[in-house]
């Protein structure tokens, strides 16, 4: 009797602490959502509505009208070719080249390989501004100032983090693989190829998303490195929008919905990809 | 037999050199030489265009007789202080919440999602959410019977306003890891731990805490490195101000190089920078010597 009572207690007890772990989950899902929602519906308000109090979330009427505002304004479309044409290029790179020094370091071993392992380790730690100050006077001499060419050097075949988390990868992968194949006298070419690069396609998947969303979001670099507005990626263009329109939120609104969607329906399909790849990385340090 | 052996070293030492060429020349040009150049141009007055003028330390007596690096120094600090602990936390707790919840992918996607975004849409998002009359913000704390406040108008009230953005913009990250890591725990310890008479509470301290401890550090260490670089929130929200209560380093050494074309000074302040922020990490990695249990 006082064993099945206790049982209850315990049960009922378990139902509240599930509700309860369940709704607070809601509401931070509704918190961390909402600005979002706040966004697109703002997007599509009157400006009188934006300074309307108390303010509603969402619009009397729909005004499509100013998202071609937004593009007769500033050239969004310029700073969409722009930063698809960087990011593409630049994920390409980092994803190639990444695969490629990760297999160099996890199983060719050559002289000086564990220094080099460290010395992309040891950057990770270094301050972004620290060596930025002297890749800006580097390349000014150069004349890569205001231009995506310098942006592409910068990034293409730069990138510690994806070359340790190729290299963990690879490593983890059984040598009789890679003997098997050498001994039927393929080349190191035609392994990477046909061997490494299929056996670590979900580390190439999460690296691929990553890289591309980082290129593509990367505000820092281009603000420094771009001066011309018809170079300006998304993010560059949306602020010079937002300093042009100071007054305009309901355009700035639609300015940034614009911006921000196709990193949202690139999230939409990628995101288990992203968040493995993050667990990947963060895990194997 | 032997020779044959030593070919295919060679072999495949030069596959190595060519397999790691490119990043590692792009490690070479754009990691440990812009290192070294730091150390260098710390020590010349340089705008970029004019030659450079040796000047010895002059750059670090400048920057130390000044108050922006103390006003700086503080600021970060004061962001870091708060941020990291908050953050740290926080997604602990919220991976603990989703480690058991029924739809855990579907939340996992969700409080990632704001990280996806781009800085300067997420500041301008939430500029419009401290506005003072019309942002959601006051009208909450106005309908909850709260005071009001012109949140990045107010020098006491914006640097807790930045830090909340960023809490809320990056809270998903360290929970994606914390989960990771929760999920890692093997339920039979614990439930060892349960027929024993350990309570949950127990259980967490004793079992769980020390198995995800290698994590922790992980994350605290990356994001203390990342906080004392904070620069996109403070300098797209409010560049800096009001009273200078937001100028963080970053910010200090962004002025520094790109307005005022001191290219010198700045690199003198970005290596003071990176020396506390080896200084940190260091001590991080002694402290965790007593409490990240890498057994597991």
């Amino acid at each position: 009797m006082k064993n099945k009572k206790l049982q209850i207690s315990i049960s009922a007890g378990k139902i509240i602490t599930f509700t309860l772990s369940q709704l607070i989950l809601i509401i931070l899902a509704i918190m961390s959502l909402f600005p979002f929602i706040w966004m697109l519906a703002s997007s599509l308000k009157t400006n009188a509505e934006m300074f309307q109090f108390p303010p509603k979330i969402f619009p009397e009427i729909p005004q499509w009208s100013n998202y071609p505002k937004v593009f007769e304004s500033v050239n969004f479309g310029q700073a969409f070719l722009n930063s698809v044409k960087l990011a593409v290029i630049n994920t390409f790179g980092q994803v190639l080249t990444s695969a490629m020094a990760g297999y160099a370091l996890g199983k060719l071993k050559f002289k000086g390989s564990n220094l080099l392992f460290s010395g992309f380790i040891g950057v990770m730690m270094v301050p972004y501004t620290v060596i930025v100050i002297p890749i800006f006077a580097m390349f000014s001499k150069m004349g890569l100032i205001d231009s995506h060419l310098g942006i592409i050097l910068m990034t293409f075949a730069y990138m510690p983090m994806g070359v340790f988390l190729c290299r963990q990868f690879i490593m983890s992968l059984p040598n009789e693989l890679f003997d098997a194949a050498i001994i039927d006298g393929a080349s190191y070419l035609r392994i990477f190829f046909t061997v490494v690069i299929p056996l670590i396609k979900p580390a190439i998947a999460s690296l691929a998303v990553f890289s591309f969303l980082w290129n593509w979001n990367s505000y820092f670099t281009p603000m420094i490195f771009l001066t011309s507005p018809d170079k300006f990626t998304v993010p560059l263009t949306l602020q010079m929008f937002k300093g042009k329109h100071s007054a305009d939120w309901s355009l700035i609104m639609a300015a940034s919905t614009i911006s921000v969607l196709p990193v949202l329906i690139v999230y939409m399909f990628g995101q288990n990809y992203i968040v493995e790849g993050i667990t990947i990385t963060g895990m194997k340090s | 037999m032997k020779k044959k052996k030593s070919k295919l070293n060679r072999d495949r030492a030069i596959a190595g050199v060519f397999f790691s060429l490119p990043q590692a020349i792009s490690l070479f040009f754009l990691g440990i030489l812009p290192i070294c150049t730091a150390f260098i141009l710390s020590m010349f007055d340089w705008n970029g265009f004019r030659a450079p003028v040796f000047v010895g330390l002059d750059n670090f007596k400048y920057i130390f007789g000044h108050d922006d690096l103390g006003i700086a120094f503080k600021n970060t600090l004061y962001y870091t202080l708060i941020y990291v602990p908050l953050n740290i936390v926080l997604s602990l707790l919220l991976a603990i919440l989703l480690n058991k919840a029924k739809g855990k992918l579907f939340y996992r996607a969700v409080f990632f999602l704001p990280q996806v975004v781009t800085s300067v849409a997420i500041a301008v998002i939430w500029c419009w959410i401290f506005q003072p009359q019309y942002g959601i913000l006051n009208v909450i704390c106005q309908f909850l019977g709260l005071e009001t406040h012109e949140w990045l108008r107010d020098p006491s009230r914006v640097m807790p306003a930045i830090i909340a953005m960023s809490v809320w913009w990056g809270l998903g990250y360290n929970t994606v890891l914390f989960l990771a890591s929760l999920q890692n725990v093997p339920k039979t310890y614990l439930e060892a731990a349960e027929i024993d008479g350990c309570n949950k509470w127990e259980q967490f301290l004793h079992i769980t805490l020390p198995m995800i401890s290698p994590t922790t550090l992980l994350v605290t260490i990356t994001s203390l490195i990342n906080s004392f670089q904070v620069f996109d929130q403070c300098y797209l929200l409010t560049n800096g101000g009001p009273a200078k209560r937001t100028y963080t380093m970053a910010i200090y050494i962004y002025d520094t190089a790109f307005k005022q074309f001191k290219l010198g000074r700045a690199s003198a302040i970005s290596l003071i920078m990176f020396v506390v922020i080896v200084i940190v990490s260091v001590i991080q990695f002694i402290i965790s010597e007593k409490w990240v249990n890498y057994d597991a």
